[in-house]
């Protein structure tokens, strides 16, 4: 059983409260960073636990710290990402819906080491009923004394507000979020200028997900060094995995990433195996915007490893045979699942969250759309899917933000992996719309390289 | 005419209050997000009007963000909106099949409200429930975990709460 970080607790009754979250050591650090660090001792020790941005970069938090500007005068601002919206991905929502402290906890420190007196957490309008837990939450830190003016006696002052999304996945984005944050349309900026330098309403800011906040209590609890000897590699502490499709247990699971993802899917510790005897067909390991994968590919990676739940792992081989850890939404397919069906639905909501700012995505994801649809319901040719390619390809690194990137990858992903399951429903436009290609070759072994 | 209580107005001015002076339009969205829950489930030009006057924004600064989220509806809508996820974990786990079933059911499409006014059917992408699928937003909640029989049980418990 893997240590946890973050979920240890988040089953004790009452822990939503202050009282029982309070009780159970929380605050813990809080009073040890205010009291007894600077702020840039704790952007230091964030930077020595290799924490790596949990929203779906990867981007080493710490380093994104010490990026911050700090100008005489200008106010600086942390806002936290609750925008949670890449399919497959419910980990935070989990963690601010049963532990909403440690969300608090995480962004009062956060908010130290940075310097922002006023900090946000943009979550996604969806989530209506977190809301109301956040800013209960909010109300008991402010009762305690961990919020609001001179915090612990330290003269450090820090209000958090909760602002509310509308419906967009691209405010998920981080210029995006801001814009909205504005009160403006979520169309993402050119960068540079960085948040860091030129941020919430031009000034200087952090904007981090949920889990990556969170995670910053226990690596302030129990130092940097320590954290960092959790996992394996680049990809140290504890990870939340959101996994769903079909599984026998779907849900939150949090992990140390020294599993390997065989264990992650059969193991009854967690996702329980495939339902109904099925066979495993294929895998989007790190939510929709990533490479999905044959059940081979998998398991293990080209040189024929056994493939681990960590950064590393799942990125090796590159986008010719692996993925990406992403936002951590696991989503298993079996037998049963159509590649071309499951495409068409993700090719449709990247159409639908497209802003429209640039031209390739705009146009790119609605003809991928089309294209689709016609080969799913029987009407496709074969140069469509080379069309499909060809798209793809001019999308991917054409945009100002990654969301045309996000779109084209799963495509892309699919034809090279699923070649052979398109050109099916091509040749055999009436057969593919009673029955589905099924498994095929996809769960073979691999051929292992001869090494002399 | 379109005007909030004064007890919305104070609300208002709580929302306003959460950004630096002068950053007052940071307030729209949830601003509208209250407006549209007060008046009727909807944005009508009137109501984006009167939440621009408020703000003092241009009429045109509301209408361009109100067009742009999905959670904001621009025309009138019944008065339980069923807001099925239609995106591949959810597709994955059925929910082609409940999204037919309530078109069924209470016979309409995806966009149309029943004629009674009580329900309207929309199909939204991604609403983070991907492992309690296949799943609706109803108003402030998600009822996860749909079947047939729970989608009869919803029905029927909105229909004995608009009779009351």
């Amino acid at each position: 059983m893997g240590r946890k970080l973050l979920l240890e607790k988040a089953h004790v009754e009452g822990i939503r409260t202050y009282e029982v979250y309070r009780r159970e050591g929380g605050y813990a650090s809080v009073e040890k960073a205010l009291k007894s660090m600077s702020p840039d001792q704790v952007t230091e020790e964030v930077k020595k636990s290799g924490l790596r941005g949990r929203g779906g970069a990867g981007f080493p938090a710490g380093m994104k710290w010490s990026f911050l500007a700090k100008p005489e005068g200008v106010p600086r601002y942390l806002v936290c990402n609750a925008d949670e919206s890449e399919p497959g991905t419910f980990k935070d929502r989990y963690l601010m819906e049963f532990i909403p402290h440690l969300l608090i906890e995480g962004l009062i420190v956060a908010s130290y080491a940075l310097g922002s007196e006023r900090t946000y957490i943009y979550i996604r309008g969806e989530y209506a009923w977190i809301v109301d837990i956040l800013e209960q939450a909010i109300a008991e830190a402010n009762q305690a004394g961990f919020l609001g003016k001179n915090i612990l006696g330290t003269g450090f002052n820090c209000q958090i507000y909760v602002q509310r999304g509308a419906g967009a996945y691209i405010c998920g984005e981080e210029t995006a979020l801001l814009e909205s944050l504005e009160g403006k349309r979520g169309n993402p900026r050119i960068k540079p200028p960085f948040p860091a330098v030129k941020g919430l309403w031009d000034c200087p800011t952090v904007v981090n997900n949920v889990e990556t906040l969170a995670a910053v209590v226990p690596i302030i609890n129990i130092g940097g060094e320590e954290y960092a000897k959790i996992g394996v590699g680049k990809s140290t502490g504890t990870k939340l995995i959101s996994a769903c499709g079909n599984i026998n247990k779907p849900g939150v699971y949090e992990i140390d990433m020294t599993i390997s993802v065989e264990e992650f899917i059969y193991s009854d510790e967690y996702c329980g195996g495939i339902p109904n005897g099925k066979r495993l067909k294929a895998c989007i390991p790190g939510g929709s915007s990533v490479p999905i994968l044959p059940a081979n590919l998998l398991l293990k990676t080209a040189k024929g490893e056994q493939r681990m739940m960590n950064y590393e792992s799942l990125a090796d081989g590159g986008f010719a045979t692996g993925s990406m850890m992403g936002s951590g939404g696991f989503i298993v397919l079996d037998e049963d699942q159509c590649v071309v069906r499951n495409t068409l639905t993700l090719a449709r909501f990247y159409r639908h969250e497209s802003c429209g700012q640039c031209s390739p995505c705009r146009e790119g994801t609605g003809w991928m759309e089309k294209i689709l649809k016609n080969i799913e319901t029987g009407k496709g040719k074969k140069s469509d899917i080379d069309l499909l390619w060809d798209i793809q390809r001019k999308i991917e690194g054409n945009t100002i933000c990654p969301l045309g990137d996000a779109a084209a990858w799963p495509v892309a992903a699919a034809i090279r992996h699923f070649r052979d399951e398109f050109e099916w429903h091509v040749n055999n436009p009436v057969e593919s719309q009673h029955r589905n290609f099924g498994l095929a070759h996809y769960a073979d072994p691999l051929p292992v390289p001869v090494t002399a | 005419m379109v005007q909030f209580s004064d007890e919305q107005l104070k609300k208002v001015q709580e929302i306003v209050a959460r950004y630096p002076d002068g950053k007052q339009k940071s307030a729209l969205i949830p601003v509208l997000h209250l407006a549209q829950e007060t008046f009727g489930g909807w944005l009508s030009a009137e109501t984006m009007d009167y939440v621009a006057s408020l703000l003092k924004l241009e009429p045109i600064e509301v209408y361009e963000v109100a067009t742009f989220y999905s959670m904001y509806n621009l025309k009138p809508v019944g008065r339980y909106i069923f807001e099925v996820c239609q995106t591949g974990p959810c597709m994955v786990k059925g929910s082609d099949d409940i999204i037919d079933y309530i078109k069924s059911t209470l016979g309409i499409g995806v966009g149309e409200t029943t004629s009674d006014g009580l329900f309207t059917l929309k199909t939204v992408e991604c609403l983070g429930a991907c492992g309690y699928a296949p799943m609706m937003q109803l108003g402030k909640h998600y009822r996860e975990h749909l079947t047939k029989e729970k989608v009869d049980g919803i029905i029927a418990e909105l229909r004995a709460k608009a009779a009351n």
